[in-house]
């Protein structure tokens, strides 16, 4: 028996490679890295880790968890997947495998235009992390390119290290493609008083450069100089070793609602993942830290001889802009209503598709949030007024059964 | 460096040495006590890190860490505490916790 083998050590590959111990799996777990760093959580790169010159990342466990587990963790990257003789090609070393787990991620989306400027910058993993905070010593002015959760969480610390920072959004408003009117007007009005310059429906025309450096970003009227450019538009699947591999890949790498590839003994989970999605009706990839732990999770229950069941949990995230908590429980698919309680500190969006509760986004409310997830797992939808009413009256209805 | 007694869920004891500034779940995680996930590094989100306080005073809870608590965790209880919320300090030696049950 060759064991599991896990390619990426990110969020979902590390719990994989621990939880597959958990679940009394016997044979051997290798976990592949390109890192040799710990695997460490990504969310705080983009917020404590750039104010903190001497923060160290965090790491998601302990060495000896690892060890613990008789997790073999290896460094190096695997060019070649042979799906018929179930081997995968590390640094030139052919390694059998029983079952490949593909953990790869995801990676930054780049302006092709600003390819190879040498203050141009993205935020994924560590090594990118380090990098823009080496850069920032240097930098006053910048620019961050996407309106996202990246690129908001990045403009709110740089403001609170007395950066001057500008975002530019093609949207008319920020966090347009993920969270309401009311959640975005709320957002930009702190990001505003902590001094970010919003700029709103911006289009680029073009860049002032000099030598390797972009010096200004010019719009439709004005220019806006800059020191340095940190682009956060989003992310694409790291499908290159399963593409060359023969495996189905569309956005990411399509999996089965149990998480199973089109190759036998082939499985995905995390960024990478394109799976049937129990809310969406469809295949989706989903960016979480929840998605990537929970799918390791179930996945390690596969693997470890229990029964093939589809993936279905509730998705979560959260992002900390500045002092604003945003928090969503579901998917907003197919909504055509909402029902928003706003009492001035605190905010509550359900997002209903007709009758039925498809997600719901709050602000500085985790009480609402919590409660939430466990609504959306019953599958029921509150009457409106119990919404409205609040968390406590959502967890009395929910008890009522 | 204040030493913190985590018991695990099958009874075992770990003290564990924590640097004042850090939290008790990084300190926890550090020393890989058994039933600390801390699957969201920190963020008050996914409740892993719940712990009942034994033996010791902390800092009052935030309503952050409180309502996260009352509305997420299982088995809360009136000594339950999110040990991602609570910045560790010198005055916490000795502190004892029992990792909560899921």
């Amino acid at each position: 028996m060759s064991g599991v083998v896990i390619i990426g050590a990110g969020h979902a590959g590390s719990q994989l490679a621990v939880s597959l111990r958990a679940e009394g799996y016997a044979g051997a777990v290798t976990l592949i890295d390109a890192s040799d760093v710990l695997p460490y959580h990504k969310p705080p790169l983009s917020k404590t880790f750039l104010k903190d010159p001497a923060a160290l990342p965090q790491p998601l466990r302990a060495a000896s968890a690892y060890d613990a587990a008789g997790v073999v963790r290896r460094k190096g990257s695997v060019t070649a997947i042979d799906t018929a003789a179930q081997r995968v090609t590390l640094d030139g070393e052919s390694l059998p495998y029983g079952d490949l787990v593909l953990a790869t991620g995801a990676r930054n989306r780049m302006l092709p235009d600003l390819l190879g400027a040498s203050n141009v910058l993205s935020l994924r993993d560590l090594a990118d992390a380090e990098r823009l905070r080496d850069a920032l010593a240097m930098a006053h002015s910048i620019t961050v390119i996407g309106g996202g959760f990246i690129g908001l969480e990045s403009a709110a610390a740089l403001a609170g290290m007395g950066k001057s920072v500008t975002v530019l959004e093609a949207a008319p408003r920020m966090l347009a493609r993920v969270a309401a009117p009311e959640t975005s007007a709320r957002v930009e009005d702190t990001l505003a008083g902590l001094g970010v310059k919003l700029r709103l429906g911006w289009t680029t025309q073009n860049y002032r450069r000099d030598g390797d450096r972009v010096t200004a970003v010019l719009g439709t009227t004005d220019e806006l100089s800059c020191d340095l450019i940190l682009v956060g538009i989003g992310a694409v699947a790291d499908t290159a070793l399963a593409q060359a591999a023969g495996i189905a890949c569309n956005m990411g790498i399509l999996t089965d609602a149990h998480l199973q590839t089109s190759a036998p003994h082939v499985w995905a989970i995390g960024d990478v993942a394109e799976t049937p999605h129990w809310q969406a009706g469809a295949a989706l990839r989903v960016e979480s830290v929840q998605n990537a732990t929970d799918q390791a999770r179930h996945l390690a229950r596969i693997l470890s001889g229990a029964a093939l069941t589809p993936f279905r949990t509730v998705p979560w995230f959260w992002s900390d802009i500045g002092p604003l908590k945003l928090q969503i429980a579901g998917l907003a698919i197919g909504a055509d209503r909402r029902v928003v309680r706003d009492d001035g500190a605190r905010l509550a969006v359900f997002h209903l598709a007709g009758d039925r509760l498809m997600s719901v986004e709050t602000l500085n409310n985790p009480a609402d949030h919590m409660i939430a997830r466990q609504v959306l797992d019953s599958g029921r939808t509150p009457p409106d007024a119990v919404m409205v009413e609040g968390a406590a009256a959502m967890k009395a209805w929910l008890a009522q059964g | 460096m204040p030493t913190i007694t985590f018991v695990e869920p099958d009874g075992t004891r770990r003290d564990v040495s924590a640097h004042p500034g850090e939290s008790l779940m990084a300190a926890a995680t550090r020393a890989n006590v058994a039933g600390i996930i801390a699957e969201c590094g920190g963020s008050a989100m996914c409740a892993t890190c719940h712990c009942y306080l034994v033996a010791g005073d902390l800092p009052e809870a935030e309503a952050l860490e409180a309502e996260t608590l009352e509305f997420v965790a299982q088995n809360v209880q009136a000594s339950s505490r999110l040990t991602c919320q609570v910045t560790v300090t010198d005055a916490m030696a000795g502190t004892v916790l029992q990792v909560a049950p899921r």
